[in-house]
């Protein structure tokens, strides 16, 4: 057997085969920032989206998974500043991990739990030294646990100082309930036990805010569902409108359709990477085509973790992300927007919890209780 | 509770044949650290239900563990005396319950940051334990097969893609009498070399006609047990309060009669058949995914000298706006995604079979089934090489065997 990569080499193999691929620039730490001529921190946005549930190199940027990501290929990238070595040093569960990468500090707590972050969040920190209102900070996010990630139970912060969380698959739940139809198995998200659909608690959206704040009836929110073949496309759904109707500052969109990988079917992992693919090209159209988003909005796109190497045997492949090993720790993000370099790639180390900070120094708040840095290249 | 504490008493509620051997090796586990004991007893308390080429393995771990001196002990486990461990987990019950230890374990060396120290510690540890004692070489060369694709008509896209590099790719394969062929080989391998548990044939549908000799599994076959594991399972998620972890729990601590599987059979391979269910995330409910663990599995633990694995459809996932429409038709079947599933399958039982002991000198096929396309892998056939010539699935393996 061959000696498993190390990160360096991963990140290596992806920048080359992109600057292939696509002709983009190998970026350093010397480009000067372009944020100088941006939209002032007052009048930016910015949307995070998390590509869902982990996806691997050889799936994604690498020769043999391109296929799987044209959108983002040909369409984001050329546009984007491209880190090619994210690494994720904290616990590999999809809600403790997006819980960091939310807080900028890697949580501790229990991934099942039903729990807020013990950390400040970037919707506290954005919202308390900006001054803005509970309306300009929103999260979108599968249901299993991600109801409490909105804010934290940090003692300077607490309750209603954190983001709005809207859970599509709850809503959708809701708006379906007396209804024959099989939606319980929407429910049963959490693809490591399929079986199981967390109770909730907490700061979850109520149906009837459907009609008042997304100017969204029951009705036609069951119509549209009806249409759609997964529940991110559902969130998706759900964020057009809410960048519509109340055009949030700070938007958290976190993607799950990919964990599927979880019930062992290959081409459904597949599957669930190229839809995403597909959304994510989507979103950064709405943002493109909604005036109060156009022109003053950064996309920044991560996936929380990776999945297990083929050749770790103590791993099952792409079907889960239990061992802890480089490929399932090392990631990527993709920034898109005014003043950041367009086509650019960056292969030195970023951590994931540099996230945080960095949207503050865009924004401007500061993340004061973060384990991260700024990424300079993008402020 | 530390491992010093040990005495051969508190392994009465062992089975009886891991009993015996916890009772007569406990002073050997006791210099040892906590997590390194309680990770050896959960092999040790499944000891009568293991294979033999398990058995044989962990009899050989605890020999050298026996043999150790003082220093030795010291120097080998070092690693893992730097790990930390809560109070909470010291005072659980890891003699009785190393399985439910494992997994509490498990969750805080991530939460406290010594996953990375605690695999570090588990890799150097089986790397100078093979350096001291060696794998045991297979009776013969180990060969295996992997059949994809049964129902499908027509696939335009490539195969085999990430198995091609490594053997040759051949492309006007008759598929004609192609399965029994391959079932009739091994069957002859079962017969010829007689060891218990060396020659598996797993079948993600109904298993076809095949010799007795051969150790099999089959997705059809388990429907009753998937059913009850099932229905078990639901009724645990209804109760107040139960998460994954205590699913986990519930289904960790289920035996082979609790879901059907008969006392009269192999009570090894019941409790390899319920682990394949409970210990294996989809293998309940899509049968490509059952027959890739099963073949893991069955590699891992029984060291098989032959392994065919017959990959058949497994029922489509349904979309969202089809479960929304609320209407009951039967589960259909996802041909082209069991094929793609099947292919990537193929590829995780080759690399598992490459982690056995001679792997040098074993043997691989993969076959599109009741078509042409086949890849075959072994120390005589060049690498990433092609041929459109005519041939047949027993040409093929007269080249490998």
């Amino acid at each position: 057997m061959k000696p498993l990569p190390s990160s360096a080499q991963i990140s290596f193999s992806r920048r080359e085969f992109l600057r292939d691929a696509a002709g983009l620039a190998l970026g350093s730490t010397l480009l000067p920032p372009r944020f100088a001529h941006a939209a002032t921190p007052l009048k930016r946005k910015v949307v995070v989206v998390t590509f869902g549930g982990g996806a691997r190199d050889q799936e994604t940027f690498a020769p043999e998974g391109q296929e799987n990501v044209p959108h983002m290929m040909r369409e984001l990238i050329p546009q984007a500043s491209f880190f090619t070595q994210v690494v994720n040093r904290g616990i590999l569960g999809h809600y403790v991990a997006t819980a960091s990468l939310a807080t900028g500090t890697y949580e501790t707590f229990n991934n099942f739990a039903t729990v807020p972050p013990d950390n400040p969040t970037v919707f506290e920190y954005f919202r308390k030294e900006l001054r803005r209102p509970s309306s300009d900070a929103w999260v979108v996010a599968p249901s299993n646990g991600f109801n409490r990630i909105g804010e934290s139970s940090n003692r300077s912060y607490g309750p209603g100082s954190g983001a709005k969380v809207i859970l599509p698959k709850h809503l959708l739940s809701a708006a379906m309930s007396g209804g024959k139809a099989d939606y319980e198995h929407l429910l049963r998200d959490n693809y490591e036990t399929p079986f199981y659909s967390p109770e909730l608690a907490g700061n979850d959206f109520e149906l009837e805010q459907l009609e008042t704040m997304l100017k969204l009836s029951v009705t036609d929110f069951k119509a549209h569902a009806k249409t759609l073949s997964s529940p991110d496309e559902l969130s998706v759904y759900i964020v057009r409108q809410l960048m519509r109707q109340v055009a949030p500052s700070l938007l958290w969109v976190t993607l799950h359709d990919i964990d599927v990988a979880h019930a062992g079917a290959y081409s459904l992992y597949i599957e669930g990477i190229r839809r995403t693919d597909r959304l994510c090209a989507e979103l950064w159209k709405i943002i493109q085509s909604e005036p109060e988003y156009a022109g003053k909005t950064s996309l920044f796109i991560l996936p929380d973790f990776g999945r297990d190497a083929d050749d770790d045997s103590a791993g099952n492949g792409f079907q889960h992300h239990r061992t802890g090993d480089v490929l399932s720790r090392t990631t990527w993000l993709m920034a898109l927007g005014p003043g950041i370099r367009e086509g650019v790639v960056y292969d030195r180390a970023v951590d994931s919890t540099d996230l945080v900070p960095t949207l503050g120094s865009m924004l401007g708040f500061s993340a004061s209780q973060s384990q991260g840095r700024p990424i300079i290249e993008l402020i | 509770m530390l491992p010093r504490d040990l005495n051969p008493d508190q392994f009465r509620a062992y089975p009886p044949e891991a009993k015996k051997i916890a009772e007569g090796y406990a002073g050997a586990l006791r210099p040892l650290p906590l997590i390194f004991v309680a990770s050896l007893l959960r092999e040790v308390i499944d000891y009568d239900f293991k294979f033999p080429a398990e058995r044989r393995a962990l009899e050989r771990e605890l020999e050298n563990l026996r043999s150790l001196s003082a220093p030795q002990v010291s120097d080998w486990f070092r690693e893992f005396e730097a790990i930390t461990v809560s109070d909470k987990l010291e005072h659980s019950d890891w003699v009785n319950e190393p399985g439910q230890f494992i997994e509490q374990l498990s969750a805080h060396l991530w939460r406290t940051h010594q996953q990375d120290a605690f695999r570090l510690a588990a890799t150097h540890y089986a790397d100078r334990l093979r350096a001291v004692i060696p794998p045991e070489k297979p009776a013969a060369p180990r060969l295996g097969i992997s059949i994809i694709g049964k129902g499908t008509d027509s696939y335009t896209e490539p195969l085999f893609r990430k198995l091609r590099p490594h053997g040759a790719y051949f492309s006007a394969v008759n598929p004609q009498n192609g399965l029994s062929t391959l079932i009739e080989l091994v069957s002859t391998r079962a017969k010829s070399r007689h060891i218990p548990y060396a020659h598996w044939y797993i079948d993600g549908g109904s298993e076809a006609e095949h010799d007795p000799s051969l150790t099999v599994v089959s997705y059809d076959a388990l429907a009753p047990v998937r059913s009850a594991l099932l229905r078990k399972m639901q009724s645990e998620i209804s109760r107040p309060g139960t998460g994954p972890e205590s699913l986990r729990t519930f289904m960790a601590q289920l035996r082979p009669g609790d879901v059907g599987l008969k006392k009269s059979d192999d009570a090894v391979l019941s409790h390899f058949q319920l682990k394949l269910l409970t210990e294996g995330s989809g293998t309940q409910i899509f049968s490509t995914t059952f027959a890739q663990w099963a073949a893991r599995e069955a590699l891992r633990r029984a060291q098989p000298l032959t392994l065919l694995v017959r990959f058949a459809p497994r029922q489509r996932q349904r979309p969202m706006n089809e479960l929304l429409s609320a209407s009951n038709t039967e589960s259909e079947l996802d041909l082209i995604g069991s094929l793609i599933d099947g292919d990537m399958g193929a590829y995780y039982n080759w690399i598992n079979q490459l982690r056995l002991p001679g792997a040098d000198k074993s043997s691989f096929l993969v076959w599109f089934e009741n078509h042409n396309q086949a890849v075959v892998i072994g120390p005589s056939v060049p690498r990433g090489t092609e041929s459109s010539a005519p041939t047949d699935v027993k040409q093929l393996l007269s080249w490998i065997v």
